[in-house]
């Protein structure tokens, strides 16, 4: 196998990992939130029912977090074992970060077991969800790491290259690149997001499903409120981040829009298709684009015309770009005529199609999610390192690549399977009327 | 003492933490399975589940703080580890994946089958083997720089009797170590039947663990004569992690203190994992890359060590914590207690 075929394999094979780690990934870092939510709501309101919702999240939550952890250990170890080059170089720079991610997921993974297996040790709930707050820190911490190395290869800084050697680094400078702030602020909040629509999607499919139980109408209104909130953060910090891009890289907002010419007042592309360089289909709004890059209508935004070919991201990331965008709009205009529907008693709120709707929401958000990171990560070829280091030059130079991606993919497929499976039976063994009624016996077995 | 020193040394006891921590994993998945196969698994099961249960996240970390950490302080080991360890890396990584889901699957899942448990017990045994490959390969000999890049020799490597000493031994000290560990644990949840078929098991498998060790010793004489040497200069550390080594077989042997004895067993460990980690210096990749030339800048190096020293601060109480609440908690240990999600 060629060197050619070799950075080809690690690269759908790193793309695949990545592509279902961060479902879980992302699930592991909303949720442990969305717990805490919870048992506050049921500790503040009493409300046996909150603290209900807590508990069987949490024990879903353990599945996912399982195949995460999991997954996060492949594509740890995956860096080095695809792109030696490139950690050989990143690792001079970008280790502080990836060190402090282990930290992170140390202190989740202790707080996580203890708050487990504490669930009826102490009498005062306070106590026990204390132990979810390092959990659910530990959890947004690693994300806020991890997103810190991705930030740095997007827009490296923190050293000098004098004569192909590396010097004057600064490890601190090299973490707070101008891609952080944007690309944190956005990983954490669509996180958040997706989960609770995740959540959303759960509780709605339930009361579809026949069970008209009130503790589905709370965990509905709950997961949806927070959703709404998470979602208009997303679509703000997407504002910033597009700013940044204009900024920092231009050539991957040009490509994601479809923007040729450099030119002032430019207008934003939606849709469309590209046809032998031709952009059909599309509708154009006027003006949108400068202000998207610059908030103003009139000013300059920097076209592919000023790339050199070589360094142009392929133009298909126009399509996860929108992809991304109009699932982002639709989830926030759903979640908010739910939330107002629901203030405002209005009947339709509770149809069949709205909560299909509903259902549909959680899957289509991953699909956001997947298509952001898609279109963040081609978006900065030709690249590994912006500027720096190529993707080809970074690969591995093992022939066995190619076998390697076909045993991982086999991997994902069977923890795929597994956790669904496992989680589907979980809930359906153990509907909640059966657990509330459950607990009922138990309480007045100990009043006895 | 230089930050070289310092770096390799905060790994390697971190990979030590892992050797012990995983052990006790790796040993009492086969232990539940061979039970299972045994018709002994109503003895045993209740134990180890509730020893794992709080814990099996924790020790995937200690694998990974290393190998993150070994990149950090050490990046050339990416270039030359990485290229070389693409395909025993994956498998141990593919294998780990399925290991940890399972668990999770099974115990929070309900999913339960007889042959699922036995390819779990096997799975723990072929961890060790697979990633203790990383140790023959340190030795030089089956890697080679060429123009196509590094290439490592398979033939060479699968036909050494090194490679398959090590195995042999990273086996026999995983069901030893977890042994003792679990006889002890058994023993303080008043459990007399599995404190006894542990005890039995500690005392078997004590004896392949020590005979390869001394083995190895023997077979790097011909391999790598340069790193037997510093071995021999090292040998009264050998001579105490052995005397260690008696004493934990000697309380097990006399049903006497076997938190003491697990004590010691961690003791000859770290006694005889440091011996080898001195005597390998300076390479970690004999004989292209020692800690030298592998070592990050000065700036990064101090940080990665403010940030462990902040991190330990962090981890070391949660740990404990975590100890205190279900290790050394009479009624969680007796199984008085059940408070799971």
């Amino acid at each position: 196998m060629g060197n050619e075929e070799s950075v080809f394999f690690s690269r759908v094979l790193t793309e695949l990992t990545l592509s279902f780690h961060i479902i879980y990934a992302t699930i592991g870092v909303g949720i442990p939130l969305m717990i805490m939510i919870a048992q506050w709501v049921g500790i503040k309101k009493q409300d046996e029912h909150y603290i209900l919702l807590a508990r069987r999240w949490t024990r879903g939550f353990v599945i996912t977090v399982a195949v995460g952890v999991v997954t996060g250990t492949a594509i740890g170890l995956q860096l080095s074992l695809l792109w030696p080059n490139f950690m050989e170089l990143a690792g001079n720079v970008i280790a502080l970060p990836l060190f402090m991610e282990t930290f992170a997921f140390f202190f989740e993974a202790i707080f996580l077991g203890i708050y487990l297996y504490t669930w009826d040790r102490f009498e005062n709930q306070k106590k026990h969800m204390l132990l979810l707050i390092p959990v659910a820190i530990g959890a947004s911490f690693s994300a806020i790491f991890i997103t810190i190395v991705n930030a740095f290869m997007n827009a490296p800084q923190g050293f000098d290259i004098v004569n192909g050697q590396l010097v004057n680094i600064n490890p601190i400078l090299a973490m707070f690149t101008p891609a952080m702030p944007t690309k944190v602020a956005h990983v954490l909040s669509t996180a958040y997001m997706t989960s609770a629509f995740v959540l959303a999607s759960i509780g709605a499919f339930r009361l579809l499903k026949g069970s008209n139980h009130i503790y589905h109408k709370k965990a509905l209104l709950l997961t949806m409120k927070i959703g709404l909130i998470f979602s208009i953060a997303t679509a703000v910090i997407g504002d910033f981040s597009g700013k940044y891009l204009a900024e920092y890289q231009p050539e991957k907002l040009a490509a994601a829009e479809w923007h040729f010419e450099t030119e002032e007042g430019a207008p934003l592309v939606l849709y469309g298709v590209l046809e032998d360089g031709e952009v059909k289909y599309a509708i154009k709004i006027p003006y949108a684009l400068s202000i998207l890059a610059h908030s103003n209508p009139n000013a300059e935004v920097i076209g592919l015309d000023q790339f050199p070919e070589d360094e142009i991201p392929p133009l298909y990331i126009h399509y996860l770009f929108d992809l991304m965008v109009t699932i982002g709009m639709w989830m926030t205009a759903l979640s908010l005529i739910y939330v107002l529907g629901t203030w405002f008693k209005m009947r339709f709120v509770k149809s069949k199609w709205f909560r299909w709707l509903i259902v549909l929401g959680g899957p289509l958000s991953i699909i956001a999610i997947e298509a952001g990171w898609w279109f963040a990560e081609v978006g900065r070829q030709p690249w590994i390192l912006r500027g720096i280091m190529r993707t080809e030059d970074a690969a591995t130079s093992s022939g066995q690549v190619d076998l390697m991606l076909l045993l991982f993919a086999g991997l994902y497929l069977v923890l795929a399977i597994g956790s669904i499976i496992v989680l589907t039976r979980m809930f359906r063994k153990n509907p909640v009327e059966q657990e509330l009624a459950d607990r009922e016996l138990e309480k007045e077995g100990e009043l006895r | 003492m230089t930050l070289e020193i310092i770096g390799i040394s905060v790994l390697w006891l971190f990979l030590f933490g892992y050797v012990i921590v995983a052990s006790i994993d790796f040993g009492a998945g086969f232990f539940n399975a061979y039970s299972l196969f045994r018709g002994k698994q109503h003895i045993l099961t209740r134990i180890i589940q509730r020893y794992l249960s709080p814990v099996w996240e924790v020790t995937n970390v200690f694998l990974v703080f290393f190998f993150v950490g070994i990149v950090g302080f050490f990046p050339k080991t990416a270039y030359y580890y990485g290229t070389i360890l693409l395909v025993p890396a994956s498998i141990a990584v593919v294998l780990l994946a399925i290991r940890g889901s399972y668990y999770a699957f099974t115990t929070y899942g309900g999913l339960r089958q007889k042959r699922w448990t036995y390819l779990y017990g096997l799975s723990g045994l072929f961890i060790p083997a697979s990633l203790s490959i990383v140790l023959t390969i340190s030795e030089g000999g089956f890697v080679s720089e060429g123009s196509a890049g590094l290439e490592l020799d398979y033939w060479a490597l699968f036909t050494s009797p090194l490679t398959w000493s090590i195995v042999v031994l990273s086996l026999a000290a995983v069901l030893y170590i977890s042994a003792v560990f679990l006889t002890w644990y058994a023993n303080k949840a008043n459990d007399e039947p599995a404190t006894e078929l542990l005890r039995k098991y500690a005392l078997i498998w004590a004896v392949p663990a020590i005979v390869t060790a001394t083995g190895i010793i023997v077979e790097l004489r011909d391999h790598n004569p340069e790193h037997f040497s510093r071995l021999m200069d090292l040998w009264w550390l050998f001579g105490i992690s052995f005397i260690l080594f008696a004493g934990t077989v000697y309380l097990i042997w006399k049903r006497e203190m076997y938190g003491l004895a697990f004590g010691l067993l961690a003791g000859q460990f770290l006694v005889a994992f440091f011996a080898y980690g001195i005597s390998h210096y300076p390479y970690l990749l004999y004989p292209y890359l020692t800690i030298y030339d592998g070592f990050t800048n000065e700036a990064m190096a101090i940080a990665l060590i403010i940030a462990f020293i902040a991190g330990l601060g962090l981890l070391l109480p949660s740990l404990y914590l975590l100890l205190r609440l279900f290790l050394f908690n009479k009624d969680y240990v007796q199984g008085k207690r059940d408070d799971h999600a």
